[in-house]
């Protein structure tokens, strides 16, 4: 089966700045994959530019199977599309705007509208100006999941939700059975939600894989006190940040490189060992960081 | 104190946002102002010249009554419209730094920062009343300057200054009133057109010794007017003015401690909790209705003013030789109320424009709110989208001006008599103004097609044509200056000849730069 979305490539600068430097992302049918990155990275727009709203300067895009920019019109009628800051008619209420939406993309199953209304406990008769930013999200929320469609964008869908809201979004994200493509800067959600996660920074991926792959990627901190001197261990390949006051060593190893370095370490002698456990917190700290991006 | 925390830096804030349009106006007004000392003292050098001009029955409802023959009085009276004008920049700007940032929500933003509840609406109003004070004080010193009198240059400058004040308190009392800005300047603008017709009715009934001249006492607009600078300088009606824009002003203030941010006076009503809305033509009506429906009276009821007074004028018109040439030129030819009426049509139809073009900006307004963005992630395209809204930038001003000429034929048709003959004429004569219409209306949605960005600028189009309009009605203006207005290029009617081939050049550049400006939308990012 094809990608649901592919892209190779991708670059769209704004006058001066780079929004994308050469994206790729890759995205299976089927699956919710989490698209990561710090405000700015570039998720915005790459969504836009999937979406056929923005066009590309250099690179390619396929969604569906079919040219975003060109065949946007029938492209839509498969996707539905949450944005990051929604905005409604002030007139209109939440239902009208719901209704309004589903049927521009070809129909809405009304059972599911109920249902899902009663989820998020929102009440569609109020007029839009009257909705706090949480609440114009779950009308586009409603709005796209209620539709039947392939794919669903969304674009940061949580940020104006509460936590108990954050958990019924969960939930009904992972009974849609579609292919997803979220765009989040929350790593707890991604981890709960995604099968597969591309990371972008200043508008290029870092990493992209399964969750546990980048597993492999994260670093475990080690505390030990050695019983002879520490020769060597900081230029073993895997160590990082090695700080060493009064025989006791501080660091950080790469997970893949642990056992190496544990070997070392009984060498030398080891009179007591303190370990964390990896943390994708921490790899996600680290490749916001600019230096991540050589 | 605490709820005014944080008002000067909203005051800093505003003038940054306005740094442009707030000196713009006031420049712009002041120097038309003065200038008109220079160019109505040349064209009416003598004291009967001035009184024959004013004292015709179509300029007192537009103007008022000439308080004397002085040329500041002279000039003072032929500038009755512009206090209007800055009346109702006053009351939009202040509904545009209150009741806009609340809807938009920018004010929630900024209220959770250490600003207290009035500070909003005080930077507002503090704002618009230093610009009209200071547009009061640089009009003053301006008329001065034309070697006019100090006390009566004052007293203009109050007159300026005292309107706008007042309707910049009836913007902010009006934003308080309503969750929805639009239906704020509704209100605002409505208590603006209704003292505007209190005191055109007044004063028209006056003239004619009427029983409704008392009319005129209801209406702020003819309290600054009638402060008489260089006649009788009324000082107290200034005072007046001032106290009136405190009573309201405190009145905003009162509303506003009794509302929550974001939420109106009058209640929100509850909606339906399923649409029936499906389409983007059916959005488009939803949005577009209102505008259409105030334009549309405005438009009727200008029509039964001008064609109420046709008549009348046309009385007066006949031994006054000035006032037929202004006519002319404005688009008259033969017959004298004809002339007047087709001068009139003219008017109708650039305020039309003004019309096709706010109606085509929404497209704008819909693509920089966001709102645009879900619509065009469904199933429509962006020149569905688009022709949704074109729709109403197009047919809208078609049905005002519909509008206009079916009042204006039934009113005047009843004074003389003759319906059945004046009611097709007027009609033809209002919608024959729609290819000049429609070409500014293409070249904003070009502009909106090409430079997003810049799409404000499309309201230069009809700015420019209404004071090529105002300018060679008052004076001879070149032929190349005239013909850069597409008004210039319509039959005169009623009453001239038509001829298809300007109609038709006109109509194939309103489809070629339309056309254009669409291909133009379809090409570039959206939202840009
Ligand atoms: N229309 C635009 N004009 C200028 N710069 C833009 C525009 N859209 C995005 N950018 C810039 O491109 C970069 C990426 O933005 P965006 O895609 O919105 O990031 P994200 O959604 O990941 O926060 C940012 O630096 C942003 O300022
Ligand atoms: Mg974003």
């Amino acid at each position: 089966m094809p990608a649901a979305i592919s892209t190779e490539g991708l670059v769209k600068s704004f006058g001066q700045t780079f929004a994308l430097d050469g994206l790729d992302l890759t995205v299976r049918t089927g699956e919710v994959h989490g698209f990561l990155g710090p405000n700015g990275a570039g998720k915005t727009t790459t969504i836009r530019i999937l979406l056929g709203m923005t066009r590309a300067d250099e690179g390619t895009a396929r969604v569906l199977d079919g040219d975003p920019w060109s065949d946007a019109t029938d492209l839509h009628r498969r996707l539905a599309y949450v944005p990051g800051d929604v905005t409604l008619w002030p007139n209109l209420s939440g239902g009208e705007a719901i209704d309004l939406l589903g049927r521009m993309r070809g129909g809405i199953d009304k059972k599911r509208k109920a249902e899902l209304l009663e989820r998020f406990d929102l009440d569609p008769r109020k007029k839009a100006r009257a909705y706090s930013k949480g609440n114009r999200q779950k009308v586009a929320l409603v709005a796209a999941l209620a539709s039947d469609v392939e794919l669903l964008l969304l674009d940061e869908p949580t940020s104006g939700l509460d936590p108990l809201m954050e958990e019924v979004f969960r939930e009904v994200v992972k009974e849609t059975g579609r292919t997803v493509l979220l765009s989040s800067h929350i790593l707890s959600e991604v981890e709960a939600l995604c099968d597969r996660v591309t990371i972008i920074r200043a508008g290029r991926a870092v990493e992209s894989g399964t969750l546990s792959e980048l597993r492999h990627l994260t670093r475990t901190s080690i505390q030990a006190e050695l019983v002879g001197p520490m020769n060597g261990l900081a230029q073993l390949a895997g160590v990082h940040d090695l700080k060493e006051t009064e025989g006791r060593v501080q660091f950080d190893v790469d997970t893949d490189e642990i056992n190496t370095v544990l070997r070392r370490l009984t060498e030398i002698g080891v009179r007591s060992l303190v370990s964390q456990p990896p943390s994708l917190e921490e790899l996600f700290l680290r490749l916001y960081e600019p230096e991540a991006v050589q | 104190m605490k709820s005014l925390a944080g008002t000067g830096g909203l005051i800093r804030l505003i003038l940054r946002r306005d740094r442009i349009i707030l000196p713009l106006w006031i420049v712009l007004l002041v120097a038309i102002s003065v200038s008109y000392v220079k160019e109505y003292g040349d064209l009416f050098p003598t004291p009967d010249s001035r009184i024959k001009y004013a004292s015709n029955a179509g300029f007192i409802t537009l103007y008022g009554e000439l308080s004397g023959p002085s040329l500041g009085e002279f000039v003072t009276w032929r500038l009755g419209f512009v206090p209007v004008m800055v009346g109702l920049i006053s009351l939009l700007t202040v509904i545009r730094h209150t009741r806009v940032e609340e809807e938009t929500g920018r004010r929630e933003l900024l209220g959770a920062t250490v600003i207290g509840r009035h500070a909003q609406l005080a930077a507002a109003l503090i704002t618009v009343f230093g610009a009209n004070l200071t547009l009061g004080v640089l009009l003053a010193l301006g008329m001065h300057s034309q070697d006019l009198p100090l006390a009566g240059s004052v007293a203009i400058g109050i007159v300026y200054a005292g309107t706008g004040w007042f309707f910049a308190a009836v913007g902010a009392v009006a934003a308080q009133l309503t969750a929805s800005a639009g239906t704020a300047r509704g209100i605002a603008i409505g208590v603006l057109g209704g003292a505007y017709v209190l005191r055109a009715a007044g004063d028209t009934s006056a003239h004619t010794d009427g029983p409704l001249a008392w009319l005129s006492y209801l209406s702020p607009i003819a309290w600054a007017q009638r402060i008489h600078p260089y006649a009788e300088n009324r000082w107290w009606l200034g005072a007046l003015m001032l106290v009136a824009t405190i009573a309201l002003t405190t009145t905003a203030v009162v509303l506003a401690t009794r509302r929550d941010i974001g939420a109106g006076l009058l209640p929100d009503k509850l909606g339906p909790a399923d649409g029936t809305l499906g389409s983007p033509l059916a959005l488009a009506w939803r949005l577009h209705r209102g505008l259409l429906a105030a334009w549309t009276v405005g438009f009727a009821l200008l029509g039964l003013l001008f064609g109420g007074v046709a008549k009348g004028v046309g009385d007066m018109m006949k031994d006054d030789p000035t006032i037929q040439e202004m006519f002319q030129r404005m688009g008259g030819s033969a017959g004298l109320i004809d002339s007047f009426l087709a001068g009139v049509m003219t008017l109708v139809g650039l305020i039309a424009s003004a019309y096709a073009v706010q109606a085509t900006l929404r497209l704008r307004v819909e693509e920089s709110s966001g709102r645009a963005e879900p619509v065009l992630a469904t199933a429509t395209s962006r020149w569905q989208w688009a022709a949704s809204h074109l729709v109403f930038s197009l047919l809208g001003p078609a049905v005002a001006l519909l509008a206009a000429g079916v009042a204006e034929g039934l009113a005047y048709g009843v004074a003389i008599g003759d319906v059945g003959g004046q009611l097709p004429r007027l009609i033809g004569a209002a919608l024959a103004q729609l290819p000049a219409v429609w070409v500014l209306a293409a070249i904003a949605i070009a502009i909106f097609g090409f430079f997003p960005q810049a799409s404000m600028i499309s309201w230069a189009g009809p700015a420019v044509c209404i004071l090529i309009g105002l300018v060679s009605a008052g004076v001879a203006t070149a032929g190349w200056i005239r013909n850069i207005s597409p008004f210039t290029h319509l039959p005169s009617l009623p009453g001239g000849t038509v001829s298809a081939g300007p109609l038709i050049t006109l109509l194939a550049i309103a489809v070629v730069v339309g056309f254009a400006g669409l291909v133009g939308l379809r090409r570039r990012d959206l939202p840009a």
